[in-house]
């Protein structure tokens, strides 16, 4: 019951203003153009993956011979089982399978740290203010935007010496080190809005920092804590560039994996099998985006538009 | 007065409890964002070739860095890249939102699918868009095979032309972003102004032009910063789309950082690569955040 009384007050930061369309009238063919402008650019965007999901049930000689564009006259999951689990990657036949185990090895924990640190510094950084703490997180904030070519040379000594490297634990202390920015920035702004009353109320009433968070702040924090999960999952399932230079075999992420796939593969280039792979490797953040995409839309906003 | 200094043990912890859950994170960004920075930075004044060393050569990494054809390779990739995809995002983004904000039919459909690529990964955009564009199996075979014998399009394996298939690629997965953050712009707009200059006889092109264009200002800007700090950023994609190639045609800062520090054992002139980026990057965003910040502190 709580939780619906609270939830009622908060302003939500990145609620959907009221139909705020700027349309003007327009001519009939206008219109017309308009539509076929929007469609033409859907077609844009669709086609590469249209065209990489067609071609992963051909039979290779039909793509290599064949129109890219045409449907498959022998349907075949064989390039799909293949990319899955026998596909030569470097040395070894493994198929993506290792890599998309050692991703959600990876992602899992990572995503959760840092997403519940960022809850954690966002109530810190709102309800508990102290002095210098926009400092505190604007040093936080442009971390976010480091070109990471910085830091790799460091992280990978840090990590030899911490005894983690080539490892996944060490992949996941290192997203969680460069997502907390982001995961801290969109708790902040979701908690700005929270009306502090509301918290000195409860103070009054002896409730502690651990309470006041637990009892007030998580029950309304859902829907900021599904855009930092979201954003978090897509960030760090698709990154490649700490994958390609701190993981090892055990270890090595999907990205790195396909992209080996693509690239190591001696003699014929099964291009089914690749594309089969590549669908792979987006099928868990597309699937998010399918199912919560209002949200990730919101994290990206949030990312962006508002610091 | 026992009880006095629990409650003063109490109070005082509830004072230093913030700060003390704040702190696990705040070390972990000041050692390993800012610590490490000055690291690079130092290691950038250093001999270091394929270990880091601890001998001062002062600006020497940066004279060799400046001498190198392959350095300069990258940064007109980079210039011409960053401006063309900055300039294409945001042309596209513009018009898909604000054609997309004439009550469209069918908008739920158009919106979702404009944005969907930014949820995938550069290694997979690569991997789509390498094998479209390659001439002999892509786009270019099946124009043939449609009868165009005379058609002909094999940027990606031309030195003079693949950075503009990096940049294709690229205004591919992010233009539907800008979309979005244009589309918020728009609807943030009172159109109540609209409806008044409409009255007042304007047409539709001096409408946005005159007034929902400089309404747009935030977006703009914000859209440029996002993308110029994506631009400098990019690595995966030209890593899976083209490998820096053919030759050295398509490589950029962030791939040249990697190689020369990782495979050709120049860590010295690679932190000092970095170093370049980072000032670079930081020359764009610190003003934002600052500016952003403040507004928020008023």
């Amino acid at each position: 019951m709580s939780t619906i009384s609270q939830e009622a007050v908060v302003v939500r930061p990145a609620a959907p203003v009221p139909s705020q369309d700027t349309a003007v009238r327009t001519s009939r063919v206008a219109r017309t153009f308009i539509y076929l402008v929007l469609l033409l650019f859907a077609l844009f965007y669709l086609l590469p993956f249209a065209i990489m999901v067609i071609n992963s049930v051909k039979p290779l000689s039909e793509i290599t011979g064949g129109n890219m564009l045409a449907l498959p006259q022998d349907w075949t999951i064989a390039p799909w089982l293949s990319a899955w689990s026998t596909a030569q990657i470097g040395v070894e036949p493994t198929g993506l399978r290792p890599y998309f185990l050692n991703s959600i090895l990876m992602v899992v924990p990572a995503v959760a740290i840092s997403t519940i640190l960022g809850a954690l510094n966002g109530y810190v950084l709102t309800k508990w203010r102290f002095r210098g703490d926009t400092i505190l997180f604007g040093l936080m904030l442009f971390a976010c935007f480091i070109p990471f070519q910085i830091v790799l040379i460091p992280m990978a000594r840090m990590l030899g010496l911490m005894g983690l490297a080539g490892s996944t634990p060490g992949l996941i202390l290192v997203h969680v080190v460069y997502g907390l920015g982001f995961t801290t920035l969109y708790f902040r702004n979701y908690y700005a809005a929270f009306p502090t009353e509301l918290v000195r109320a409860a103070m009054m009433d002896g409730a502690g920092f651990f309470r006041i968070f637990w009892r007030i702040m998580l029950p309304v924090s859902g829907p900021i804590a599904v855009v930092s999960v979201i954003w978090q999952f897509t960030n760090i399932w698709n990154d490649f560039l700490f994958g390609a230079s701190f993981a090892d075999l055990d270890s090595m992420p999907m990205t790195v994996g396909l992209n080996n796939l693509v690239n190591s593969s001696t003699g014929v280039k099964e291009y089914n099998v690749h594309f089969a792979g590549a669908i792979l490797a987006a099928l868990p953040t597309l699937l998010v985006y399918i199912v919560a995409g209002r949200y990730f839309v919101r994290g990206l906003m949030a990312g962006s538009v508002k610091g | 007065m026992a009880t006095a200094t629990e409650a003063d043990f109490r109070t005082r912890l509830q004072d230093w409890l913030p700060k003390l859950v704040l702190s696990p994170s705040l070390a972990a960004i000041l050692v390993f964002v800012y610590g490490f920075i000055a690291y690079s930075i130092y290691l950038s004044f250093t001999d270091s070739k394929m270990m880091p060393s601890t001998d001062w050569v002062g600006w020497e990494n940066y004279g060799t860095l400046w001498g190198l054809s392959h350095w300069h390779t990258a940064l007109v990739n980079l210039a011409i890249f960053a401006s063309l995809y900055i300039v294409a995002c945001t042309v596209i983004g513009l018009v898909l939102a604000i054609f997309l904000d004439q009550k469209i039919r069918g908008e739920g459909m158009l919106r979702p699918i404009y944005l969907y690529p930014m949820a995938l990964s550069f290694i997979v955009t690569g991997t789509a868009w390498k094998w479209f564009l390659d001439p002999g199996i892509g786009l270019e075979h099946t124009m043939h095979l449609w009868g165009w014998e005379s058609f002909s399009f094999g940027w990606i394996k031309d030195r003079d032309m693949a950075i503009y298939t990096v940049v294709i690629a690229a205004v591919w997965q992010t233009s539907g972003f800008v979309m979005a953050m244009f589309l918020a712009g728009l609807r943030g707009i009172d159109n109540e102004i609209l409806k008044a200059a409409q009255i007042d006889g304007a047409s539709n092109w001096n409408l946005y032009r005159r007034i929902v264009i400089p309404l747009l200002r935030p977006a703009f800007l914000s859209a440029f910063v996002i993308l110029s700090h994506l631009a400098i950023k990019s690595y995966d994609l030209v890593i899976a789309l083209t490998g820096g190639g053919p030759g050295r045609a398509t490589e950029l800062p962030a791939t040249f950082m990697y190689s020369y520090t990782f495979t050709r054992n120049q860590m010295g002139v690679g932190a000092a690569s970095a170093v370049i980026m980072l000032m670079t990057i930081a020359a764009i965003m610190v003003p934002y955040l600052y500016a952003e910040l403040k507004e928020r502190e008023r």
